[in-house]
C-alpha cells in the first residue's frame, strides 16, 4: 500500500506504525457522568467496517506526523489521507 | 454409513459405486431450537457436541459459502495447549485432548498428527519466561519439556545455531502437539453432527436478525426467515460485521494474516518449530509443503490477502533461523481475516439479547481451539451456563477489569 502523506507525498506504509479507528481522536469527557461507561467503549468497542474506514498511521519511518488515512477494508484502496492534527482541530481539539 | 478399513476395502472391490454423500442438503426448516450462524469448524464443532453430549437435534447451521471454505480451511493446522494463563490454559489443554479422541469421535479421519511443537529460547530472559509458561501448563494437565541447546542441536540440526542476534539456546517443547489436516476436520465434524439430524445449510446468507422486545426470535437469510429459540454466532473474521446486524459493537478488529506453502519435500521437519523473536513459524504438511507463516499485517482487512512487507518480514525470518528453506520454491500463499480481541483471548458468551450467544475473538488462535470451541459453546447454547473451561470468556472482562492477555500488549489487536 502506498499512501500518499500530505506533506511528503506519497510514501510505502512499511514506513508506518498503525494505530487503529480514528474514533480514537474524540477522547471522551473526563468529568462526565456517564464516564466510566464512554471510556470502556472508547477502549474496547470498536465499529470494525466492511468498506471504508478512517483509522490512524503514524510515520514513524519518516516526519512522525500522524495522519487519518481513509482506506477501504476490502479492497486496500486509500481514497483519502489528512494530517491527524487538522482533523483534530476540525473536531475542536486544542492540538 | 460408518467409514472403517473394511468399508474401503468393499468399496474398492465393488468398484466404489456404494459410497454416499457424507451430508445432506436440505431445506430449511421453519423453525429450530437452536440456530448456529457459521459452518465453520467452530460452528460445526458446535452443532456437532450439541447433538452428540448435549442431545439436541433440533439444530441448524447456517453458512454463507460452503462449509469449511472459511478460515478452517485457511490457517496453518497447528494444535497445542502451551498457555501461561489461568483463564487459557485449561481450555486449550480441554482442546487438546479432544483432538486426541476426535477421529473415533466423529468416526472420520482426519489426520491428527501428534508431531510435537518447539518454541526456541534464544536468552536467559526468555528461557525462565518459558520455564513459567511450561510449569503452568504441566499445572494444568499438559506436557512441556525443556530442551537445552544440545538437545536442540540434536533434533533439529538445519536450524542455524551461529545466528549472532538470536542465538538458539534451547527450547521448550510439548510433544503432544502437532498438526491436524485442517478440511477434515470441517467435513468430519459435519458429517457427525448430520448423521444425527442437525440441518447444515450451505449457501445460505445472513442478512439481519428479528429482534423484538430485546429478545432474538430468529434469523432473515436469503432464504428467508427461519425462527429459533437461541442463536449462536461463529463467524470468526466477520464477527464484526455480523453482530452489526443485531446492533452491537464488539472489542474486535478484522485483520489480515498471511500464510505459506513451499514446494513439496521429502521429510525435513521433526514437528512444529516457531522462532517467536524473529516472527516466524514452521511445519511440513503430509503433502511434503513447508507451511509457515508469521506476523499480522497489521491493519484492519476483510480482504483476505495481505501485502508485501510482510511477505518479505516471514521469509527474512524464516531464512534466519532456518536457512535451508531458501532452497524451496514458495507454492502458494494467502491470507485469512482474523477477528483480533483487544485482549488477544477470545468470547464465548451471551448478549445482552436474550437468545443471542456469540462466539468469537479467536485472534490467530482458533484452529487449535475449534473441538472445546465447540465443546464449550455447545455447552452454553444447552445450559445457558458457561463451560467449566470456558468461564473467562467473557463478554464484560474489559469492563470489569479481567483481560486475559497473555502477550500484556493492552488494548491492541494488532499487536496480540
Amino acid at each position: 500500500m502506498i499512501i500518499n502523506h500530505p506533506l511528503l507525498g506519497p510514501r510505502d506504509s512499511a514506513e508506518f506504525v498503525y494505530l487503529g479507528d480514528a474514533s480514537l481522536i474524540d477522547r471522551p469527557d473526563p468529568n462526565a457522568e456517564d464516564r466510566d461507561v464512554a471510556f470502556h467503549d472508547y477502549a474496547y468497542l470498536r465499529d470494525n467496517p466492511a468498506g471504508e474506514h478512517r483509522e490512524l498511521w503514524f510515520h514513524e519511518g519518516g516526519d512522525r506526523s500522524w495522519l487519518v488515512v481513509t482506506r477501504n477494508t476490502v479492497t486496500h484502496e486509500i481514497s483519502n489521507v489528512a494530517l491527524a492534527r487538522d482533523v483534530a482541530r476540525a473536531r475542536g481539539r486544542s492540538k | 454409513m460408518r467409514y472403517s478399513g473394511f468399508n474401503v476395502i468393499k468399496q474398492a472391490l465393488t468398484g466404489h459405486k456404494g459410497w454416499t454423500p457424507a451430508w445432506r442438503d436440505p431445506e430449511p426448516k421453519r423453525h429450530y431450537d437452536i440456530v448456529i450462524i457459521g459452518g465453520g469448524g467452530h460452528g460445526l464443532a458446535t452443532a456437532h457436541y450439541l447433538s452428540k453430549v448435549y442431545g439436541q437435534a433440533n439444530v441448524a447451521v447456517i453458512e454463507k459459502g460452503w462449509i469449511g471454505g472459511g478460515n478452517v480451511g485457511r490457517n496453518t493446522t497447528i494444535i497445542r495447549s502451551n498457555y501461561l494463563l489461568d483463564g487459557n490454559e485449561p481450555f486449550y489443554e480441554f482442546s487438546l485432548k479432544l483432538w486426541e479422541g476426535l477421529e473415533q469421535d466423529v468416526n472420520y479421519n482426519a489426520m491428527v498428527s501428534q508431531r510435537g511443537i518447539m518454541n526456541l529460547i534464544h536468552s536467559d530472559a526468555q528461557r525462565d519466561a518459558f520455564i513459567r509458561r511450561g510449569n503452568a501448563m504441566i499445572l494444568n494437565g499438559a506436557d512441556a519439556e525443556l530442551l537445552s541447546e544440545q538437545q536442540i542441536r540434536e533434533e533439529y540440526p538445519f536450524l542455524n545455531f551461529n545466528d549472532a542476534r538470536f542465538p538458539i539456546k534451547g527450547g521448550l517443547a510439548q510433544r503432544r502437539g502437532g498438526t491436524v489436516r485442517h478440511d477434515a476436520v470441517a467435513w468430519g465434524y459435519a458429517r457427525a453432527a448430520d448423521s444425527r439430524g442437525v440441518d447444515i445449510i450451505q449457501n445460505c446468507e445472513v442478512t439481519g436478525f428479528r429482534i423484538e422486545n430485546g429478545r432474538c426470535l430468529g434469523i432473515e437469510t436469503s432464504k428467508g426467515f427461519i425462527g429459533a429459540g437461541k442463536v449462536g454466532c461463529a463467524v470468526a473474521g466477520n464477527s464484526g460485521r455480523l453482530m452489526a446486524k443485531a446492533g452491537m459493537r464488539l472489542p474486535i478488529e478484522s485483520h489480515v494474516l498471511q500464510a505459506f506453502v513451499s514446494e513439496g519435500l521429502k521429510p525435513v521437519l521433526p514437528g512444529v518449530i516457531t522462532f517467536g523473536a524473529g516472527h516466524f513459524y514452521v511445519s511440513q504438511s503430509d503433502k511434503g509443503g513447508l507451511v509457515f507463516g508469521g506476523d499480522l499485517d497489521g491493519y484492519n482487512s476483510y480482504a483476505q490477502r495481505g501485502n508485501l512487507p510482510v511477505v518479505e518480514d516471514v521469509c527474512e525470518g524464516g531464512m534466519a533461523i532456518m536457512p535451508m528453506i531458501g532452497r524451496a520454491r514458495l507454492l502458494r500463499m494467502w491470507g485469512g481475516i482474523m477477528d483480533m480481541s483487544m485482549d488477544g483471548s477470545p468470547i464465548i458468551d451471551r448478549t445482552h439479547i436474550d437468545g443471542l450467544y456469540f462466539n468469537g475473538g479467536w485472534c490467530y488462535g482458533g484452529f487449535k481451539a475449534t473441538p472445546a470451541s465447540g465443546y464449550a459453546f455447545a455447552h452454553l447454547l444447552a445450559n445457558d451456563e458457561p463451560h467449566e473451561t470456558a468461564t473467562a470468556y467473557r463478554f464484560d472482562r474489559f469492563r470489569t477489569g479481567h483481560m486475559i492477555d497473555e502477550k500484556g500488549m493492552g488494548n491492541q489487536p494488532n499487536l496480540h
